[in-house]
């Protein structure tokens, strides 16, 4: 047992991960030196995880007010009104270090965790959507970089047959606790995305979106009010389980001794949360509950102090009376388990019974643990002695604030550019081969493996699913409307331009949006970064935060919450910068909802492009060369990752969302899907087979036709989409085109078995719809089979 | 013709069954909590999917011993209509009302996907209102859907008509290509005796609306209302 009598000093404090200056600000603010668990309550609370003093002053730019927005950063998670006495509560947020240190529990307890961030909301979870990264699953392929003729010389690492192994063993247990968590719980996991590079081997992250739905009078904070009301403890028993999660596992770097860690993941338990959702929501309609917050990241020590600080009060909590799971548990260690499904409430004095019996129905334990008092207070007492009594606004908001050095990195100067190849209209089977290369690629490839393992459906409310559109699209029973919701975020352009490539992140997620017809109307942001004490991760950080800023504030769609996650680096490597961005939308008419798939043959194919300057003729060759070097193409077939992202164009991307949500309304299109990872050739492609049957279809490249053909197959300039539609609502939809001043290219048509690209007439990819289709679909599966016959977690049963 | 949607901790698919009796339907519908046996006067039963009791021990194991299960077996053996789905097709075989058991799928993973199914038999309250033959598009979500009974077990089954659906391709034919989990002879939902109790494993309640991608699965809920109404007329 710890001795919470011996002397604390600056040593101990280091320990904790708190710095010299922080702990002088603790006694100064004590007045006094702190006891141990005094100090532990401190760590975690002024974690960068918790605290956010690293980010708080550059996080301050993001747009966060807008006509939809009822509640912006600073609760469990953002509130905006989608209409008819509806709210929509979301959030996304990181569990990348536990998932990186143990795959399947700390995945799945990403999921849980922020489920109950909706649920503490007051609102029923309706849709998990979640955005991963992980390093490559396979080897780079020597024979295609000798193949690509010219002399392409690699940006990329060879990776060892044991890191991809590793990798795909990651992947593997990250979607099996994803599964285990959403499907046992009861809420449809309808969306998100995938990505690999190689910077995430070593630190995969897993960030998980949730949303869910409560009317406007039904919603919750996380405010204690009212002195003498009794604060009651649900939920789980407390164990020794996560203790420290947050302040050492979330807010430092790894090193070779990371799995030493595993202790300090929680485990999760799918059932005990969905028992308590369904008694926090019975409980707070009996209207006896005045707050509640979940006990996250620093439980206990968390919860209490954070609804204190917000409600402008103090608790004070009695640790003897907390549900344990073992014998022996010490004050300090009671404060800081992170066990998982733990809910901490504040009834009305008078009321308790009410409550109780609530969760004693569902099963569950509910202790009064503690009261609201007036003396601003955390009050921490065990077996009536008190053991920690710290200013709650203290813990949860006077932490210092850094404004950490920042610093470009270095020029890139010596970088290997892709080089086009000079015949280039004079190979079709060449160029197919190519595109076949692109269309087994993992982020390119259809993600069924994946999907298929969730449970999609749950609640009948999934009207477009994974893989049938740009968004998730979700109904809202009762009402004629629905939501979409997508996630985005290219690392490798942030890393190759954190500015441009956050705006591409933002404007990609509300692209998706558009593409189902959806007005984007608010957005929710997981920030992933390295070590923010290093400028360069720092200079990183700002620029994209002013990325993000700018793409949201021209495109409408505020900030309404998310989470920060610093310290994604092992053995000094961090990964990209990884803005995720997940950005809703609402549709009026839940009937108005586009998938990506072609419906019908002889439809008109067409290239909506709202840049007001589509590549002109006279653009230089190497500004091409530069941004085509940031292409999934470049980096998949030639191995460069290099030069920088293509422009975004915020006005441009206005355009078309304005243009996409016109369309929709009035019923014109038969599908929509925007361009991203391998541009016009793969989104044209992924339409086809998204088509229920599959469809053909025959285009021709749009001009100008002297650029470099690689560039005008796969280039993945922003602002456009491709979409289809009967022959007689394509008059309508050119007008409507011309009136929000985006241009209309006139590709083809749809149907046959053949895919068939044309430039000017000569045919430069050409292969059956049904053999490409079987490419891409089979691509994954068939990488990840071989590797995964033997399941590496527990199975999630059902 | 009032339904009764039994809810156990871990349900979770109760709420579907609900919505898609009462609003799709328009049938009156009631919540039957699993620590009651009072049945409240219902017609008919649906065991929802889930994962009841967390899925410990094993799919089913503890649900079967919910107060609830004993007035559902005394109305089961009654003869009155008790439809499990998914969770509630593994419920039924823990309680003994249908025979056989489930094995993980083939694969170890949970799959969740539209599949086809073959309606076997009409000859049940289940099925009137189906074609024989017909195939309906409808979803599956489960990791223990793997149907296995032994070899008299099944003969008999065969010979008594109480295989209701298979897993099929969407032409309707019986392959292995089309078995989603593995099952024992692409068997989706079986019987009993008595023909008054089924178990399946796809989720019709799924399938009740075109704007969810089908609503092949009707056909059962609409099967069950006519059942009723016959044997209420008679």
């Amino acid at each position: 047992m710890l001795n919470t009598e011996s002397k604390i000093t600056a040593d101990v404090a280091a320990q904790h991960g708190l710095s010299p200056e922080e702990f002088a600000r603790i006694r100064q603010i004590l007045g006094r030196d702190p006891n141990l668990t005094e100090l532990g309550i401190f760590s975690v609370m002024w974690s960068e995880h918790c605290s956010y003093k690293s980010s708080k002053i550059h996080l301050r730019r993001l747009p966060t007010h807008g006509p939809h927005v009822l509640q912006g950063p600073g609760e469990n998670a953002g509130v905006v009104d989608i209409g008819d006495g509806l709210a929509a509560v979301f959030k996304i947020e990181s569990h990348n270090h536990p998932s990186f240190v143990e795959p399947f529990q700390g995945a799945a307890t990403g999921v849980g965790g922020i489920l109950r961030d909706i649920f503490t909301m007051g609102a029923r979870p309706i849709a998990v959507l979640d955005s991963l990264r992980f390093g490559p699953l396979r080897a780079a392929d020597e024979s295609w970089r000798s193949r690509m003729g010219s002399a392409q010389e690699t940006s990329q690492k060879e990776i060892s047959p044991d890191e991809l192994a590793r990798n795909r063993r990651m992947l593997d247990g990250v979607v099996r606790g994803i599964a285990f968590y959403g499907n046992c719980f009861g809420v449809p996991t309808v969306g998100g995305e995938v990505q690999f590079e190689s910077c995430y081997s070593s630190n995969p992250l897993v960030n998980v979106l949730a949303l869910g739905i409560a009317r406007h009078e039904e919603l919750f904070f996380a405010r204690a009010r009212g002195t003498g009301n009794p604060v009651l403890y649900v939920g789980a028993k407390t164990g020794r389980d996560g203790i420290h999660g947050a302040s050492l596992l979330a807010s430092a770097e790894f090193s070779e001794e990371s799995q030493t860690k595993r202790p300090n993941v929680q485990v999760g338990d799918p059932f005990l949360e969905k028992l308590l959702l369904e008694a926090c929501l019975e409980a707070m309609h009996t209207g006896a509950i005045v707050a509640i917050q979940d006990m996250g990241a620093a439980g206990l020590t968390c919860s209490t102090c954070e609804m204190a600080s917000r409600g402008g009060t103090g608790i004070e909590i009695e640790l003897a009376r907390v549900p344990q799971r073992e014998a022996g548990l010490t004050p300090y260690e009671i404060m800081l388990s992170e066990s998982q499904e733990r809910m901490l409430l504040v009834a009305e004095a008078g009321r308790e019974q009410q409550v109780l019996d609530i969760f004693a129905k569902w099963g569950l334990d509910a202790v009064v643990i503690g009261r609201v008092t007036d003396d601003g207070l955390l009050r921490v007492l065990d077996r009536g002695r008190v053991v920690a009594e710290v200013p709650a606004k203290a813990l949860a908001e006077q932490c210092p604030v850094y404004d950490r050095p920042r610093q470009p990195p270095p020029p890139r100067t010596d970088e290997t550019l892709f080089a086009f190849s000079a015949d280039a209209n004079t190979e079709p089977a060449r160029w197919t081969e190519h595109f076949c290369r692109l269309l087994a690629e993992p982020a390119v490839a259809s993600k069924r493996w994946i999907f298929e393992q969730y449970d999609y459906m749950v609640r009948t409310n999934t009207l477009v699913g994974p893989g049938a559109g740009d968004a998730a699209v979700v109904r809202i029973k009762g009402t004629p409307r629905a939501l979409a919701l997508a996630t985005d975020g290219n690392g490798r352009w942030c890393w190759l331009d954190p500015f441009v490539g956050a705006q591409h992140a933002v404007a990609e997620a509300a692209r998706n949006v558009a593409c189902t017809g959806a007005q984007p109307i608010a957005a929710t942001n997981c920030l992933n970064f390295g070590n923010p004490e290093k400028p360069e991760i720092m200079w990183q950080f700002a620029r994209a935060v002013d990325g993000i800023a700018a793409a949201c504030e021209a495109l409408g769609v505020p900030i309404t919450g998310g989470n920060v996650s610093f310290y994604n680096e092992t053995l000094g490597r961090p990964i990209y910068p990884t803005p995720i961005l997940g950005v809703l939308g609402v549709l009026d008419n839940a009937a108005h909802a586009l998938r990506s798939g072609f419906r019908q043959a002889g439809d008109a194919i067409l290239l909506l492009d709202g840049s007001s300057q589509p590549v002109p003729q006279s653009v230089s060759a190497d500004t091409l060369r530069r941004e085509f070097s940031s292409s999934l193409y470049a980096k998949t077939l030639a191995g460069v990752i290099a030069g920088t992202p293509p422009p975004a164009d915020l006005e441009a991307e206005k355009r078309l969302i304005a243009l996409l949500v016109a369309l929709a309304r009035e019923e014109l299109l038969h599908s929509a899907h925007d361009l991203s990872d391998g541009g016009l050739a793969v989104a044209v492609a992924e339409s086809c087979f998204a088509g229920e049957p599959p469809l053909g279809a025959e285009i021709q490249l749009p001009g100008p036709h002297n650029l470099p053909l690689e560039f005008a197959l796969f280039n993945e300039r922003g602002a456009r989409a491709v979409v289809s539609c009967a022959e007689p609502a394509l008059a309508r939809v050119l007008a409507l085109a011309r009136q929000y001043q985006v241009t209309a290219h006139e590709l083809g048509r749809t149907g046959g078995a053949t895919f068939r690209v044309q430039r000017n007439g000569t045919t430069v990819v050409e292969a059956p719809v049904e053999f490409l289709r079987e490419v891409w679909a089979t691509a994954l599966e068939k990488i990840l089979l071989g590797d995964l016959r033997s399941p590496s977690s527990p199975p999630a049963n059902g | 013709m009032k339904f009764g949607v039994v809810v156990f901790p871990g349900s979770n698919c109760d709420h579907d069954a609900y919505h898609a009796i009462g609003e799709v339907l328009g049938q009156p519908v009631t919540w039957l909590w699993h620590a009651s046996e009072d049945l409240q006067g219902v017609d008919a039963i649906i065991l929802p999917g889930g994962f009841s009791y967390g899925d410990y021990l094993r799919t089913g194991a503890i649900a079967r011993f919910s107060p609830v299960m004993r007035a559902v077996e005394r109305f089961a053996r009654g003869g009155g209509l008790v439809l499990g789905i998914c969770n509630g097709f593994q419920i039924l075989l823990e309680a003994g009302l249908l025979p056989g058991a489930m094995l993980r799928n083939v694969g170890l993973r949970f799959v969740c996907r539209p599949v086809y199914l073959r309606v076997e038999t009409t000859n049940t309250p289940f099925t009137l209102a189906a074609q024989p033959g017909q195939v309906l598009r409808v979803p599956i979500a489960h990791s223990e859907g793997n149907y296995y009974c032994d070899s008299e077990t099944l003969r008999r089954l065969e010979r008594e008509d109480r295989i209701v659906f298979r897993y099929a391709t969407a032409e309707g034919r019986i392959l292995p290509e089309a078995n989603p989990n593995g099952s024992l002879a692409n068997i989706a939902g079986i019987c009993n005796e008595g023909r008054n109790v089924l178990g399946m494993m796809p989720h019709p309640e799924r399938a009740v609306e075109a704007a969810l991608g089908s609503s092949d699965g009707l056909v059962v809920l609409r099967s069950m209302v006519a059942a009723l109404a016959r044997a209420g007329a008679a």
